[in-house]
């Protein structure tokens, strides 16, 4: 298990590697470079050049990707011209809720759609597996920002049963009560794409899973269906739907983007539209890597999870 | 698959033509939006600031300049619908040209591109579309280029594996030799083939690319004004929502209803297109067997229930099957057809004996064994008539609870392939004690210790050690070896083998065999032996049931069909079995094939394989025959009919 965990380990560095160098020539290569978007297009030619060597613009690239990454090791992300103040910092303060609205969102996402997508296995063809079919379709066609302002609309504005914004600190805030009241409706919209997909998948992998030799044996033992359901299909089920769980973990953080701007909860995805809206490039950067650091390392998780569950599972 | 079978598979989907109407009809409706009458969409009056829905002249009201909401939405619709369709193609494109390439020339090309959509993949699929907006700057252009390089994976992988398997086919070869062009046999040859893959990617895509262009409108980072797309609309509707709420309302509604027609339209596509769902591989058994309604009406009658009567129970067969069908249920369009798999099957075994069924693969004879518990998937299988009976007491019908209480318990199975059959994620030794502990009631430690005990019994060395395995640890005899454990962990009184030995080697079935010839002796089970290989029944066997095409077609004692078979097709079989220094033991073909199970001749089953047909047999069904203690089903034979 250990030796597992290490060996993945070694593996991710050649794809963190790979996401620096991704984003470094996205950075780099597109029309305009950062100087020019820092500074506008009515920028003078001097102020230009003061920042693109400020920025170590003038250098061959590769020097750059290795001056850029050395300094992200150290921890400098460089400094958010609009903020005034170290990349990093801003970043990692804006970490916290986002991790919490995401991750809450996920298990969220997860529990419900798994256990839809069980029921609908198991009652294939009945009125639960319509049902099923229904709001699973709902729920991976709404436009998640649209329903996040109806719920806004309904439950804040209406009803009155939650805050719509004002959100602050997710520790040293209005204590715990305070947080999940805030939370509640931006993690249950955000969940709602994802728990429409992993509950498709639930289903599906539950179908084929059913139809295994190894289910017929379970069945053959006369054991109660909530068992042969439970202990012998969604345990191998599982194995399949983890890895699946990894890459939605990585469509809800996405997500968060909308989210986030729709109840004005202080994280990184607000963060980024309004760091793009002011061309702040390096805020853009700092925070799409630490995200993208922190996706992969969820993907690790779940691959350690699923070779937990799987002894067949080899690196 | 002919087009047409395919287009009327489509509108048996309702939910699929439903899908195809809403985009159709969104498509004409933006099409049309120039010679519509519609108001200016861009004609502010402060009069009409925030009018309500319904009101005269504009029946969606009007937004916060008071603009026509009803001419924005559909002129919007137009915007947002070009922008995901122009996405959709850019991403198809440029991702199926990178994997039918990677594909077709392999080697350094292959890795390099697909390294590079890997590491594309490990991206949180938002932020790299962001993090592209942020280089290129706000603006629907851009949002549009954004979302399509970020889908572009998608479709690389996709096309690269499904080019991959045609690359190896022969065509391809022979269409080089034919000296045809690399881009003739990529566009000419591979193209065609992958367009079904390319269609499902993007029937999967294009409602996700339209949201994700909405979304990037709504942050303001996609259409900016005077450009509205319904994403921008929604956005800019946000600030006066407590005051004009249906101005942000209404955008997404016409999204929902977008992507629903698209998702809807796209799964009905891929019903068709998916050869993987159209094989029928997303449907599961139920926990047992269906039985015809007008059957179990009939077994629900009292007087047909015969009780298990104490005192004749000991001189019962163990286990009796009569008359037994289970069809097949197949779906031809809206017709429904009957695969008949086993037809009229009637066996009985007694305590300490062993009974072979024997037959070709296809004859009926595993399905005939999975129905005395009920373990026939439905769908598609449905026992239609017979009775099988335990000691008397009638299965067929019988509540899922007292199935339960005889599966595993008084009647186990052994089944063919030990590698599929045992359940990979779980130990050995918890297979075993499940089952003891479900039916016994005992504690965990009390059903470890049977399960030691069983895995003693069925001669696996080592066996402490091996309790924890799992089942890819173990080899193919150990493996079987726990199957057989797991089957006698609650003392059955029968046990039916489903080809135990098929999957193993000479040696190892050689052991198996003996195992469970001794298990029969010592503990006096009732054993159904069920194989293709006499010389195996012959083994372990008392008497034998012969079975084609879901009858069965000869029956008697091991000896007597051995030495002189009545059955035409019973004497072609024995003409396989090698004779005393002879080799080969392996069932050679017979010529021809048996007949389709849902087209099953008028008269005898074998007649268009049999060496000595002559045209009665074809008139009418032939029924079995009594000869002395056996019996046969062939008009050659002389005899009483049973």
């Amino acid at each position: 298990m250990y030796r597992y965990i290490l060996k993945r380990l070694i593996l991710v560095i050649p794809v963190l590697l790979g996401i620096s160098v991704i984003v470094f020539l996205i950075m780099a290569m597109l029309p305009g470079d950062a100087a020019q978007a820092i500074l506008g297009s009515f920028a003078t030619p001097e102020n230009l050049a003061r920042v693109r060597s400020d920025l170590g613009l003038d250098e061959p690239l590769v020097t750059r990707y290795v001056i850029w990454l050395g300094n992200m090791l150290q921890g400098d992300f460089g400094r958010s011209y609009t903020l005034q103040r170290p990349v990093l910092d801003e970043v990692l303060d804006r970490l916290g809720p986002t991790l919490l609205l995401a991750g809450t969102s996920l298990v969220l996402a997860s529990i419900m759609g798994m256990l839809a997508g069980i029921i609908a296995a198991m009652k294939q063809f009945g009125w639960q597996d319509a049902l099923f079919t229904f709001i699973v379709l709902i729920g991976i066609s709404t436009p998640s920002f649209w329903l996040g302002l109806m719920f806004v609309l309904l439950f804040s504005l209406n009803l009155g049963w939650f805050p719509v914004s004002g959100m602050t600190a997710v520790i040293g805030g209005g204590g715990v009560f305070d947080v999940l009241r805030h939370l509640a409706l931006p993690a249950v919209t955000l969940a709602v794409v994802a728990t429409g997909v992993i509950a498709r998948l639930t289903r599906s992998t539950m179908l084929e899973v059913l139809r295994k030799d190894f289910v017929r044996s379970a069945r053959a033992k006369g054991l109660p269906e909530r068992t042969v359901i439970m202990k012998h299909a969604y345990k191998n089920a599982l194995v399949n739907i983890i890895p699946v769980l990894g890459i939605q973990a990585g469509f809800v953080i996405g997500g968060a983007v909308y989210i986030e701007t729709v109840f004005q909860w202080p994280g990184i995805g607000r963060m980024l539209v309004n760091a793009i809206l002011t061309r702040d490039v390096l805020l853009v950067q700092g925070g799409v890597v630490v995200v993208a650091a922190i996706y992969v390392l969820i993907n690790l998780t779940a691959d350690v999870f699923q070779h937990f569950l799987d002894p067949r599972i080899s690196v | 698959m002919s087009t047409s079978s395919k287009l009327r598979r489509f509108f048996y989907n309702r939910l699929a033509t439903v899908g195809l109407i809403i985009v159709l009809l969104v498509i004409a409706v933006s099409a049309m939006a120039p010679i519509l009458p519609l108001a200016d969409p861009n004609a502010t009056d402060l009069d009409l600031r925030m009018l309500p829905p319904g009101s005269e002249g504009r029946p969606l009201g009007a937004d916060e300049l008071g603009r026509d909401m009803l001419s924005r939405l559909i002129w919007g619709l137009r915007v947002s619908l070009a922008v995901g369709i122009s996405a959709t193609v850019i991403a198809a494109v440029l991702g199926s040209l990178i994997g039918i390439f990677s594909a077709f020339y392999g080697g350094v090309l292959d890795n390099t591109l697909m390294r590079g959509v890997d590491m594309l993949m490990a991206f949180p699929y938002m932020l790299l579309a962001l993090s592209i907006v942020a280089v290129l700057g706000p603006g629907l252009f851009n949002a549009l280029i954004a979302i399509s390089i970020v889908n572009i994976p998608f479709f690389a992988r996709n096309v690269r594996g499904a080019t991959v398997g045609l690359v190896r086919l022969e065509y391809v070869d022979a269409a080089r030799l034919s000296g045809k062009s690399d881009m003739q046999i990529l566009f000419g040859e591979l193209l065609p083939n992958v367009l079904p893959v390319i269609f499902i990617t993007i029937s999967t895509t294009v409602g996700w690319m339209i949201l994700e262009t909405a979304g990037l409108s709504f942050l303001g980072l996609g259409a900016q004004p005077p450009t509205a797309d319904l994403g921008s609309m929604l956005g800019e509707g946000r600030k006066s929502i407590l005051t004009a709420p249906h101005v942000a309302t209404l955008p997404g509604v016409v999204i929902l209803v977008l992507v629903i027609g698209i998702n809807l339209l796209g799964d009905g596509l891929r019903d068709v297109l998916d050869p993987y769902l159209r094989s029928g591989a997303l449907v599961s058994p139920r926990p047992a067997t269906d039985v015809d309604d007008q059957l179990r009406r009939r077994l629900d009658r009292p007087q047909n229930v015969a009780a298990p009567d104490a005192s004749t129970a000991s001189t019962r067969p163990s286990l009796e099957v009569d008359q037994l069908q289970t069809w097949f249920w197949q779906k031809r369009g809206r017709r429904s057809s009957a695969v008949r798999a086993a037809d009229g099957v009637s066996f009985q075994v007694e305590r300490g004996t062993a009974l072979g069924i024997m037959g070709e693969s296809g004859s009926g004879k595993s399905v005939t064994a999975l129905s005395i518990l009920g373990l026939v998937p439905t769908p598609p299988g449905r026992i239609m008539n017979g009775s099988i009976r335990y000691y008397g007491e009638e299965l067929i019908g019988a509540r899922i609870e007292r199935l339960r209480h005889y599966r595993g318990n008084r009647i186990a199975y052994i089944f063919q392939n030990p590698m599929t059959s045992l359940n990979p994620l779980i130990s050995v030794g918890e297979q075993i004690a499940e089952s003891v502990r479900y039916h016994q009631s005992v504690g965990r430690g009390a059903a470890r210790a049977r399960a030691l005990e069983l895995m003693h019994k069925v001669q696996i060395p080592d066996a402490e050690a091996r309790l924890d395995s799992f089942p890819h640890e173990l080899s193919g005899g150990m493996r079987q070896r726990i199957g057989i454990a797991v089957a006698l962990a609650n003392d059955p009184d029968v046990i039916i083998a489903d080809e135990p030995t098929t999957a193993l080697d000479v040696t190892i079935q050689a052991q198996i065999l003996k195992l469970l010839d001794s298990l029969r002796q010592s503990e006096g089970v009732a054993l159904v032996f069920i194989s293709h290989d006499f010389g195996v029944i012959s083994e372990i066997c008392d008497r034998v049931v012969v079975m084609y095409a879901g009858q069965v077609v000869e029956s008697g004692t091991v000896d007597e069909i051995y030495r002189r078979p009545l059955h035409p097709y019973t004497r072609r079989l024995m003409e396989c079995v090698p004779r005393l220094g002879e080799r080969a033991r392996t069932l050679e073909a017979i010529p021809g094939l048996p007949p389709a199970l849902d087209d099953l001749p008028h008269g005898c089953r074998f007649a268009d394989r049999c060496d000595v047909v002559m045209d009665e047999c074809r008139v009418a069904p032939v029924s079995l025959r009594a000869v002395e203690n056996r019996e046969a089903r062939c008009i050659r034979v002389e005899g009483q009919d049973v």
